[in-house]
C-alpha cells in the first residue's frame, strides 16, 4: 500500500503538466481565433508550426551542429585539434565499424524478408490475426526486457552440469557435445545480438506489408490472373512492385532503428568480446571515458552513414509529391 | 472485397474445367505447408516469453540451477520473486515500485506533448498555404534520421547550464546560486521536453500524411462558411485526425515507457524520476545471476506495454497503417 501511495504525487506532478500545457494552448487559441483579417494567416503559422520549429531547432538541429563542432576539439571540448578525434576512429575502430555496418544491413534485410514472407503465408489464412498478434508482440517490449528474455537463451552452463540456456539445450540434444559460451563466441555473438532486434521487428514489417499487400487493387491482380501471372511471377512483377514505396519505408524504418540501437549490445555484453557499435561506443567515450572528442566524432560518424539514406528518402517523396 | 472474374470468360483449353488459377493460388498459399511454416514461427516467436514468465515464477534455486523448460516436469511455483521485487526485500533497496510509477509519470506527458504539437505542425504545413512550407516539410522529414546520440550532449549542456547565443539568453542557467545544482535535476522536466523533441519529426511526418489525404472540399466549404484556421484544425482537422494521433500516441508510449539512452543521460538511475528500464539495466547488471529475480522484474516491467498492445491492438496498427502505407 506505501508503494501505491508514493506513486500518486508523481502521477499527480504529470497530470498538473498535462494540464498547464493544455491550458496554454487553449489561450493560444483563444488568442489567435480572434484574429481576423491580413494578420489570420501569419498568426495561424506562428502558432501552429512555432512550437514545434523551436523545439526541433534547439533539440535537434542547434545540437547537431554542436556535435559537428565539438568533433573537432579535444576530449574536454576546450583545444581545436582538427581531424584527430576521425582519424582515432579509423585507426582504432574498425571492429566498431564493421559490427554497425553488419547491423546496419543484416538486421533491417532479414527483418523485412521474415515480415514480407510471413505477410504472404498469412495473406489468405484463416485466424491469421492469433498468429499476427504472437508474432507483433516482441514489438511492445523494450530492448532492456527483451535483452533480459534472450540472456535466459544464450545463458552459458559447462556441459557437464544442468543447461539454464535454452540454446544449449537444443544444441545438446541433438548430441553435440563441446559448447561455446555463446555471448563470447566471435564473431558468432554479433549475430546472436542482432537475432533479438529481428525478433523484435519481424512483427512490424509483417504488418506494414500485410496491410500494403491487401491495399493492392484486386482489379490489378485480377487482370495479371487473367494474363497468366501466377505464384512467383505474379508475386515478382505485380505484388512487389505495388508495394514498392510501402517496402522502402519498411526497411528505412528500421535502418533508422537498428542505427540508434544500443541497449541491445549495452545490456547483453557491455560492446566487449568483439561486438561493439558505433552507437554504444560513442556513449562510453562520452560517459564513461569522459572524451567528448571522440564521442562526438563518433555521432558525427552515425549521421554521415545515414546521409544516403535521407537523400533517397526525400528524392522518393519528391516523386510522390508530384504525383499527388 | 475481391472481384470475381465474369463466369463467361473460358480459360484456355488445359485449364478447362480445373480450379481457377486465382482459385488455385489461393489454395496453395494456405496450403498445410504454409500453415506449418507460420505456425512454426509464431512457437519461435513466442517461446522467449514463455521461458520469462515460467522463470519468473520458479523457486530461485531451480531457477539458477536447471533449465525453465524441466518446469513442466517438475512443476513448483512461488510468488516470492515478485514480492522481493516490488518491496525490494532485504538487498534490493525500494524495489521496482518507485521506477514503475516513474514510468507513467514520464511516459503519459511525454506521449501527448508531442502529439499535440506535431498535429498542429502537420496542419499548418498539409493546410495553411505559404511559401517554404515544403522545405519545411522535407527538412523535418530529414532530422528523423539525425541519430539521437547526437542532441544528448549539447541538450544535456543546455539543460544544466543554459545556452546562450553571445549575451543573448535562449535557455536560462536554472543553477541555483552558488550550488553546482539545476533546477531540473530531479524533476521530470528534462525527459518530457528531451522525448517531445526527439518524437516531434516522425510524429509530424506520419500526421502530415494522414492529414494532408483530408477532403480538400470540406476545408474549402469551411473556409467559405468563414471559419479561421483555428477554428478549422479545432472541429474539423482534429476530430478527424483523431484515430492517427491516438495511435501514434500508443506508439510514443511505448517507445517512451520503453527508452533507456535517453533516460539515464539525463536522470540516471534514481528511485525519484528514473524510469523502470533503468532499474532493469542496474539490477540486471548487479542481480544478473538471480535469474528469479530479474525475470520478475522484467515481467513487471514488460506487462504494461502488453496490456496497452493487447487492449489496443487494432488502434496501433490502424494508425501504423495511416502514415507508412499509402494506397
Amino acid at each position: 500500500m506505501d508503494e501505491l501511495l508514493n506513486g500518486l504525487p508523481k502521477l499527480g506532478s504529470a497530470a498538473a503538466a498535462i494540464a498547464l500545457f493544455l491550458a496554454v494552448l487553449l489561450v493560444l487559441f483563444l488568442i489567435g481565433g480572434r484574429i481576423r483579417g491580413k494578420l489570420q494567416g501569419p498568426v495561424a503559422i506562428a502558432v501552429f508550426l512555432g512550437p514545434a520549429v523551436i523545439l526541433v531547432t534547439m533539440g535537434l538541429i542547434v545540437p547537431a551542429g554542436r556535435t559537428i563542432y565539438g568533433s573537432f576539439l579535444d576530449a574536454d571540448q576546450k583545444e581545436f585539434i582538427g581531424f584527430d578525434n576521425y582519424s582515432w576512429i579509423f585507426e582504432t575502430q574498425w571492429g566498431t565499424l564493421t559490427n554497425t555496418i553488419l547491423w546496419i544491413v543484416i538486421t533491417p534485410i532479414a527483418s523485412t524478408g521474415l515480415g514480407l514472407t510471413l505477410a504472404l503465408l498469412l495473406d489468405r489464412m484463416k485466424r491469421e490475426s492469433v498468429a499476427k498478434s504472437l508474432i507483433f508482440m516482441p514489438m511492445a517490449i523494450s530492448f532492456v526486457g527483451a535483452s533480459i528474455i534472450w540472456g535466459l537463451i544464450y545463458e552459458y552452463r559447462p556441459p557437464t552440469s544442468d543447461q539454464v540456456g535454452l540454446l544449449s539445450q537444443i544444441v545438446m540434444w541433438f548430441g553435440v557435445e563441446e559448447l561455446p559460451n555463446w555471448i563470447l563466441w566471435q564473431p558468432f555473438n554479433n549475430y546472436l545480438l542482432m537475432i533479438i532486434m529481428i525478433w523484435i521487428q519481424v512483427g512490424f514489417a509483417m504488418v506494414v506489408l500485410s496491410a500494403a499487400i491487401k491495399n493492392i487493387s484486386p482489379d490489378v491482380v485480377e487482370a495479371a490472373e487473367l494474363d497468366g501471372a501466377a505464384g512467383w511471377k505474379l508475386f515478382s512483377r505485380v505484388t512487389i512492385p505495388m508495394i514498392r514505396a510501402t517496402l522502402i519505408v519498411v526497411l528505412t524504418t528500421i535502418m533508422i532503428a537498428v542505427l540508434k540501437i544500443f541497449d541491445i549490445v549495452r545490456t547483453m555484453t557491455n560492446g566487449n568480446f568483439g561486438t561493439q557499435v558505433v552507437a554504444n561506443e560513442m556513449y562510453a567515450q562520452s560517459f564513461v571515458q569522459f572524451n567528448q572528442g571522440h564521442g562526438n566524432a563518433l555521432a558525427v560518424v552515425l549521421f554521415i552513414g545515414v546521409i544516403p539514406l535521407i537523400i533517397y528518402n526525400v528524392i522518393q517523396l519528391r516523386k510522390e509529391r508530384a504525383i499527388r | 472485397m475481391s472481384v470475381e472474374a465474369p463466369e463467361f470468360i473460358v480459360l484456355p483449353g488445359p485449364d478447362n474445367g480445373k480450379p481457377t488459377i486465382k482459385e488455385a493460388a489461393r489454395r496453395k498459399l494456405s496450403s498445410p505447408w504454409a500453415v506449418f511454416v507460420v505456425a512454426i514461427i509464431t512457437i519461435l516467436w513466442t517461446i522467449p516469453i514463455v521461458g520469462l514468465l515460467v522463470t519468473s515464477f520458479r523457486p530461485s534455486a531451480d531457477a539458477q540451477n536447471t533449465g525453465w523448460w524441466t518446469f513442466f516436469r517438475n512443476p513448483a511455483v512461488t510468488f516470492s520473486n515478485y514480492a522481493e521485487v516490488i518491496t525490494g526485500g532485504t538487498t534490493m533497496g525500494t524495489g521496482i515500485m518507485p521506477y514503475f510509477f516513474n514510468s507513467f509519470a514520464i511516459a503519459i506527458p511525454a506521449a501527448i506533448f508531442p502529439l499535440i504539437l506535431a498535429s498542429m505542425a502537420a496542419y499548418a504545413i498539409a493546410w495553411v498555404p505559404f511559401k517554404g512550407s515544403i522545405w519545411i516539410f522535407f527538412g523535418i522529414f530529414a532530422l528523423q534520421v539525425v541519430p539521437l546520440q547526437m542532441a544528448l550532449l549539447p541538450l544535456l549542456q543546455m539543460f544544466n547550464l543554459g545556452w546562450s547565443i553571445g549575451d543573448i539568453p535562449i535557455f536560462p542557467d536554472l543553477n541555483k546560486p552558488g550550488s553546482q545544482q539545476s533546477l531540473l535535476a530531479g524533476t521530470y522536466i528534462p525527459l518530457w521536453i528531451a522525448h517531445t523533441m526527439f518524437a516531434l519529426p516522425l510524429a509530424i511526418f506520419l500526421l502530415h500524411n494522414f492529414m494532408a489525404q483530408l477532403p480538400r472540399d470540406l476545408m474549402e466549404a469551411a473556409r467559405v462558411d468563414g471559419a479561421g484556421h483555428f477554428l478549422i484544425f479545432r472541429k474539423i482537422v482534429l476530430p478527424l485526425s483523431i484515430p492517427a494521433i491516438a495511435s501514434f500516441a500508443i506508439f510514443q508510449f511505448l517507445w517512451v515507457w520503453n527508452d533507456l539512452l535517453v533516460a539515464i543521460t539525463f536522470v540516471g538511475g534514481t528511485p525519484n524520476v528514473a524510469p523502470i528500464t533503468s532499474y532493469l539495466a542496474t539490477i540486471k547488471g548487479s542481480y544478473g545471476a538471480q535469474l528469479h529475480l530479474i525475470t520478475a522484474g522484467a515481467f513487471i516491467a514488460i506487462i504494461v506495454p502488453l496490456i496497452v498492445f493487447f487492449s489496443l491492438q487494432r488502434f496501433f496498427v490502424r494508425g501504423l497503417l495511416a502514415g507508412s502505407v499509402k494506397g
